[in-house]
């Protein structure tokens, strides 16, 4: 197998390892807050729209600690 | 000059700027909660004014690499890379006292601007000082890149280009998707959709670059990959984009009602235009008639003042009334900056995309024994009426920028404000 044919089978195989790795990142974005501890990201654009120093963080992270 | 002022001057002390000012906010932490960070701080500033004020002393006195973006000679260089790291600490010493224990999209962007110039800057302005290289002969200053032919032409499109993902995209990105929404008091439309775009982008701009060097001694596969890429570039850059005016979905009456979304609105709108014409050029048969013509410059300037100029432009509007506590001194100085900066920008590009393909028609004409039909003096005389168009259209956008900075100075002094008007839509002034 020459350097071409090697090129080839790795783009190939780069093209789907990243079609695979984009999916499962939508799906990860989707599922995330279905848990019981999940995460939903939407209600991460409060971090702006609340961004005085007094107002609650969206996610406390000396809290997080705690628990 | 041109390049480096608004570069280095312009676009990364509203990086800087903003990032003082976003930073802290959506990290719910301020700098005086730490000596060091305020200190570091303020000390980022000095020397960052200091380093531009060198830059631009050295150009004047004719020191330069002839590397475009990357003029700087070696002493600069070095200058430069303090001042970096200097943000880079402030950066993440910020987020290591955070009390949000999740990073803002916008964060995510200011930290790929510093990561992405920190790795650009260092590996194009590789180079040697002749001065001690040679044992003393020739001028201190003066230094040879540590590429030679080609592959300092790849180095330096690779950087070339992604100083403008990193300078002129990444950081204005970060500026929009906190200063829209919170102008505006709307939530991103999809935060989801922001976090894809944000690593689509990442992945696919880096390696875009190839396209300045079409039809050059580069190999055809890294050409074909820049056009390739410049293409699938189009995917993150209007998945921020579109975000961005979903966002004002259901509001859009306050477009008509604030010039500050008009600015906000028209940059992000300037920005789709811009992604979607430089990939439109990264297409071979385009680029061979697109290539060293004005319709590039014209493509430049659509991006840098729409885009770049308009997106700063607003963040200072926005900031200025809340760090003076004041209103923004006039709405309708500000309506009438929009308007004529706008007129602007338009003749502009127009000019330059008349001038740009009849400039690139001409130079390909030939008879049909294949001598070239004109001469560069040809090309001059027609191109003439589209160049003062061209200058009509940079004074007009010059002039609202002097409205700018008047707005901002008699913003100090304007009528004082209470806290709780500054929640979202700024307050101005008649």
């Amino acid at each position: 197998m020459d350097i071409a044919n090697i090129q080839g089978y790795a783009y190939v195989f780069a093209m789907g390892f990243l079609i695979v790795v984009l999916y499962a990142y939508i799906y990860h974005l989707y599922t995330k807050r279905k848990n019981a501890d999940g995460t939903d990201y939407e209600e991460y654009s409060n971090m702006a729209l609340h961004d005085d120093l007094s107002d609650t963080p969206v996610a406390d992270r000396f809290d997080a600690k705690k628990k | 000059m041109h390049t480096d002022a608004d570069a280095f001057g312009f676009t990364v002390s509203g990086i800087f700027a903003t990032w003082y000012y976003v930073g802290q906010r959506v990290l719910k932490v301020s700098m005086a909660e730490s000596k060091f960070l305020m200190t570091l701080g303020k000390l980022h500033f000095i020397l960052y004014v200091l380093g531009v004020a060198a830059a631009v002393i050295s150009l004047f006195m004719g020191y330069t690499t002839s590397k475009e973006y990357a003029e700087f000679e070696w002493p600069i260089d070095i200058a430069i890379v303090i001042v970096w790291v200097m943000w880079g600490i402030s950066i993440f010493g910020l987020i290591g006292i955070r009390r949000e224990k999740s990073l803002y999209i916008s964060v995510w962007y200011y930290i790929a601007t510093f990561l992405g110039v920190a790795m650009l800057y260092l590996f194009n302005n590789m180079e040697i000082p002749t001065y001690f290289a040679s044992g003393g002969h020739g001028d201190i200053m003066h230094s040879v890149s540590a590429y030679a032919g080609t592959n300092d032409a790849l180095v330096q499109w690779w950087y070339g280009h992604n100083a403008v993902a990193f300078v002129f995209t990444v950081p204005i990105i970060a500026m929009i998707y906190y200063f829209l929404p919170k102008e505006s008091g709307q939530a991103i439309y999809s935060y989801k959709l922001s976090l894809l775009s944000f690593w689509g982008l990442m992945f696919v701009y880096l390696w875009a670059g190839g396209h300045h060097l079409l039809f050059s001694t580069v190999p055809d596969w890294i050409q074909t990959m820049g056009s390739v890429f410049s293409i699938v570039l189009i995917l993150p850059s209007w998945g921020s984009a579109i975000n961005m005016l979903l966002t004002l979905k259901g509001e859009w009456q306050q477009v008509a009602s604030s010039p500050l979304i008009k600015f906000l609105l028209l940059a992000s709108t300037f920005y789709m235009f811009s992604t979607l014409e430089g990939p439109v050029q990264a297409v071979k048969s385009v680029n061979a008639i697109a290539h060293f013509t004005d319709w590039i410059p014209g493509h430049v300037h659509d991006g840098t003042l729409g885009w770049v100029g308009f997106m700063i432009i607003a963040s200072i509007f926005h900031m200025a009334p809340r760090i003076f506590k004041r209103e923004l001194y006039s709405k309708s100085l500000m309506t009438a900056q929009f308007w004529i900066q706008t007129l602007g920008i338009v003749f502009y590009f127009t000019s330059m995309w008349i001038a740009g393909i009849t400039q690139g028609m001409m130079w390909r004409s030939h008879d049909e024994y294949g001598n070239l039909a004109y001469s560069f003096m040809d090309t001059v005389n027609v191109l003439h009426p589209y160049m003062i168009l061209r200058g009509v259209g940079g004074t007009l956008f010059l002039i609202g920028v002097f409205m700018w900075a008047y707005n901002i100075y008699k913003t100090m002094s304007a009528r004082p404000i209470e806290e709780s008007e500054l929640q979202s839509a700024t307050p101005m002034g008649a």
